[in-house]
């Protein structure tokens, strides 16, 4: 009865209907529910291309055979199945398409006027009940500049000035009408939540709780006492005992969480203030599923480690604010070090097009004091790691066959600043082509407005 | 393998060098940013903090220290020419917060007092190549207020705080455009008529002086100090850095250039591309993002990653910048980025050292590596371009920069983040 079964239901007959007319699709899925259907695609060989696997493995050379929107082979080299179209790709290499954790694309979308601001629902500091992919704007030109960037899979989440700020959605990108054309099939929910400066400012300043940080924790305690008497009222009468209570926006998307269908995505600068997040998720039963900019995971990844819990961290973003003055270049690789889950995320429309030149500042910085974090290592954080935070690392994430080919032919290795995705591929169709125009999609708010719509290549 | 041979090096400098001292580096390539060009294997000597010569068949001078380069590469320092370093802290702790202010300053607004050379921020960033800054007002938001920001200072980071250069009153900071506007009380064009009457009133206080002293002139918009601020301004010495980004707004700056005899430079500059020609023509430098490439606003729909690479292509002079308060550090991956999307190298690494200088008329001793030049030098790990490269060493007027900064010392804090003892008992 949760929305994570019925989102799951949904993407098993999403794979028979496929090719039927949307009219019987609709007959049968629920509302909300992704209506995404993969772009034509062929039967491709990528070949003497360095491949890095999203494994944590590099292949050189190296190929990957796309079929029927799935990865159907990797290996060093691979014969081509009859009729199969062929690239032949010395000298460049493929990645998975980069999953960013981390973007509000769509939700505060180009250009950034007011009419524009959709992120925040700025009227209670909790507020469960909205869910991001309500507001999201799929015309928003940030898509295509991420998507000529390599990034296939975002999770697009409210912004951070409430303690709980709705739910997140998890996109492919891909060009759509409609938000629901680039639902990921599957995903499960997340739940944004934010720790620090920002609800208490907000509210704060308005006079109203909170107006401290521990106004802040007791706030996420009163949301979950509720959302766990819901919860337990809903479970009472699915056993025929008691009414079922009326149906709360709110209370039902906590209760997900509270029943490990919906992931906790939560906001957190500091380590103390993480440390007490994860307390606050043992009193009430629930997993954080990740920390988001997590500047100072650094300082406890053995407690990162040990809760399962990610930290979705910048390279290098530091200083604007109180809570993000102890960041440092380092954070990413001693997390990782430590062996807890790193990822690195934008929280940008900028930073989200070069996804792969922060994972090498990450490495970088880390081999400079001395550890030894290979490429094939560092590419994991901006594409298996990320898919594992969104709940999605069976479906994509890495070049493993059975896989959805959504994978990147960069001009060179990623990890040089010099490179560019020359194309990149969802569910194995081709979805942008640096040479090829008819392969490089405008949003309708740049047609007839702009010179040369789709200025950001 | 290679790494490890790189980051010894880097020791051995370290170790090697003190500061003041007179030192050669030899076997590196040297980006010179003059017409000379890189040098593939090249010295350079600096004495009493100026460089004494570059090339490639150098005599070293007897009794000074000499550092083998390795083949690694060498620039001059980084150069932000839209920079908040050492006028901010924190950006939303606003009492850190210098840059901004609501009183009464307009052009006359004078940051260069506020400049801590000790700040945070200016360590981190020294330590990664960044020497020298313009560092600018900004105009606050939310309200009405002088389309002039105020003016800028250009700060020379010394190794010791005491004798951190700032040149006040380097440029002065306006609005154009969206932002003008929106100062000026809602229309770009009030912005365009409070930018021109200030400097006619700035004009006719220069010929009037003692007029306006013994009150016997006509009321100016302007305030005395504003319109001493505006002196060095009209005269064509000093120049003004307007921001704006529609390429309507840059056929504005050009004619303010033309009436006013004015030296300009635009900042932002998202549709310069679509005007290049013009600017080019009238010697409008231009300092902008090469990551600015989404219509953010109405102001630049024609934001695009070309732009760099089709300013430089008609002529015009560039500059990069990112108006990023905590991490000029990343100028270098901003202008490999622009190197990706058609630029050329050499415009690319003079875009982050020599051309603000140049546009800001600081380049009399500074920055490109020249015999007479003070020594702001970096030596690379690698390319400099690259994100996987470091400083192994940088050098300010000849001195060496200790390479800690606030946050090494985090780092080695908490290498081993358990312990006997809680990690606030180590001082790294």
């Amino acid at each position: 009865m949760t929305r994570g079964v019925i989102v799951s239901v949904w993407f098993g007959a999403s794979l028979v209907l496929a090719g039927c007319a949307d009219r019987e699709a609709d007959e049968t899925r629920a509302a909300y529910a992704s209506t995404y259907s993969p772009l034509p695609a062929e039967t491709l060989l990528i070949k003497n291309a360095v491949v890095y696997t999203g494994t944590g493995s590099v292949l050189d050379p190296g190929a990957v055979l796309l079929k029927d929107g799935r990865v159907a082979a990797v290996g060093e080299t691979l014969r081509a199945p009859k009729g199969a179209k062929v690239i032949d790709a010395q000298g460049r290499f493929v990645s998975p398409g980069i999953i960013d954790v981390h973007s509000h694309l769509g939700v505060y979308p180009s250009p950034g006027v007011a009419a524009h601001n959709d992120g925040n629902e700025m009227t209670d500091p909790v507020t469960a009940e909205v869910w991001a992919e309500h507001a999201v704007w799929p015309q928003d030109p940030g898509f295509n500049a991420a998507r000529a960037g390599g990034v296939t899979t975002m999770l697009i989440l409210p912004g951070s000035a409430n303690l709980i700020g709705g739910r997140t959605v998890t996109l492919k990108n891909v060009p759509s009408r409609t938000m629901q054309g680039m639902k990921f099939p599957g995903a499960p929910y997340g739940l944004k939540m934010a720790c620090g400066e920002n609800p208490k400012r907000v509210y704060g300043s308005k006079g109203r709780a909170p107006g401290t940080r521990m106004g802040n924790v007791a706030g996420y305690r009163a949301a979950w006492i509720a959302a766990e008497r819901y919860r337990r009222k809903e479970d009472a009468a699915a056993n025929g005992k008691g009414e079922a209570p009326d149906r709360d926006l709110k209370l039902e998307t906590l209760a997900g969480v509270l029943r490990g269908d919906i992931l906790v995505h939560n906001h957190c600068y500091r380590a103390d203030e993480m440390a007490t997040m994860l307390e606050v998720a043992r009193e009430f039963g629930y997993k954080v599923t990740a920390f988001h900019h997590a500047t100072e995971s650094y300082k406890i990844p053995d407690l990162l480690a040990e809760a399962d819990t990610c930290s979705a961290m910048w390279a290098d973003w530091w200083g604007f604010k109180m809570e993000a003055f102890d960041a440092i270049r380092e954070n990413v690789a001693m997390v990782d070090a430590a062996g807890a889950c790193a990822i690195v995320h934008s929280d940008s429309s900028i930073g989200i097009q070069r996804l792969n030149q922060e994972a090498a500042k990450a490495m970088a910085s880390g081999n400079r004091m001395g550890l030894s974090i290979t490429r094939a290592h560092a590419m994991t954080w901006i594409t298996r790691n990320a898919a594992r935070a969104l709940g999605i690392e069976e479906e994509t994430g890495t070049l493993e066959v059975g896989k959805s080919a959504d994978v990147v032919i960069w001009n060179r290795d990623p990890f040089s600043v010099y490179a560019l995705a020359d194309q990149v591929y969802i569910d194995g169709a081709l979805v942008y082509d640096r040479r090829d125009a008819a392969y490089q999609p405008a949003s309708d708010f740049e047609l007839g407005l702009t010179v040369e719509a789709g200025g950001v290549q | 393998m290679k790494r490890i041979t790189t980051i010894t090096a880097a020791l051995c400098i370290a170790f090697s060098i003190t500061a003041h001292a007179d030192f050669a580096i030899t076997n590196a390539q040297i980006h010179t940013m003059t017409d000379e060009g890189t040098l593939p294997s090249a010295t350079v000597v600096v004495r009493d903090g100026r460089i004494t010569a570059v090339g490639a068949d150098i005599a070293i001078p007897e009794g000074v220290e000499v550092i083998d380069a390795q083949g690694r590469q060498i620039t001059p320092g980084l150069f932000d020419p839209l920079s908040a370093l050492g006028a901010m802290e924190v950006s939303l702790v606003e009492e850190s917060v210098d840059t901004t202010h609501t009183g009464r300053y307009g052009a006359g607004f004078d940051l260069s007092s506020a400049i801590n050379p000790r700040s945070s921020v200016v360590g981190v960033n020294r330590i990664e190549g960044v020497t020298r800054a313009l560092v600018v007002p900004s105009a606050p938001y939310g309200g009405a207020h002088s389309v002039f920001a105020g003016r800028a200072a250009a700060v020379t980071f010394s190794v010791s705080p005491d004798e951190t250069v700032v040149r006040r009153g380097a440029a002065l900071i306006a609005y154009l455009g969206q932002r003008g506007g929106g100062l000026a009380g809602g229309s770009r064009a009030a912005a365009v008529q409070q930018l021109r009457e200030a400097l006619d009133d700035a004009l006719d206080y220069a010929e009037h002086r003692d007029d306006f002293e013994e009150g016997e002139r006509r009321e100016y918009a302007a305030t005395r100090i504003d319109l001493e601020a505006l002196q060095p301004v009209i005269s064509g010495g000093t120049p003004m850095v307007i921001f704006a980004d529609r390429a309507s707004d840059l056929h504005e700056v050009i004619r303010l250039k033309q009436d006013y005899d004015l030296r300009v430079i635009v900042a932002g500059g998202a549709e310069a591309w679509l005007v290049a020609e013009a600017l080019a023509k009238h010697k409008i430098g231009v300092v902008l993002d090469p990551f600015e490439n989404l219509p953010g606003s109405f102001d630049s729909l024609n934001a695009t990653m070309k732009n760099a690479a089709r300013l430089t292509e008609a002529g015009v002079t560039i500059a990069f910048a990112q108006g990023d308060s905590h991490n000029p550090r990343n100028l270098t991956q901003v202008a490999g980025n622009a190197v990706a999307h058609g630029l050329d190298r050499g415009t690319a690494l003079r875009a982050i050292t020599v051309n603000a200088a140049a546009m800001l008329n600081l380049n009399k001793r500074c920055c490109a590596v020249r015999k007479g030049n003070e020594a702001d030098l970096v030596l690379w790990d690698g390319d400099p371009l690259e994100t996987t490269t470091y400083a192994d060493a940088v050098f300010v007027r000849g001195e060496k920069v200790s390479m800690h900064s606030r946050q090494t010392r985090l780092r080695d804090r908490y290498r081993t983040p358990t312990g006997d003892l809680p990690p606030a008992y180590r001082r790294p």
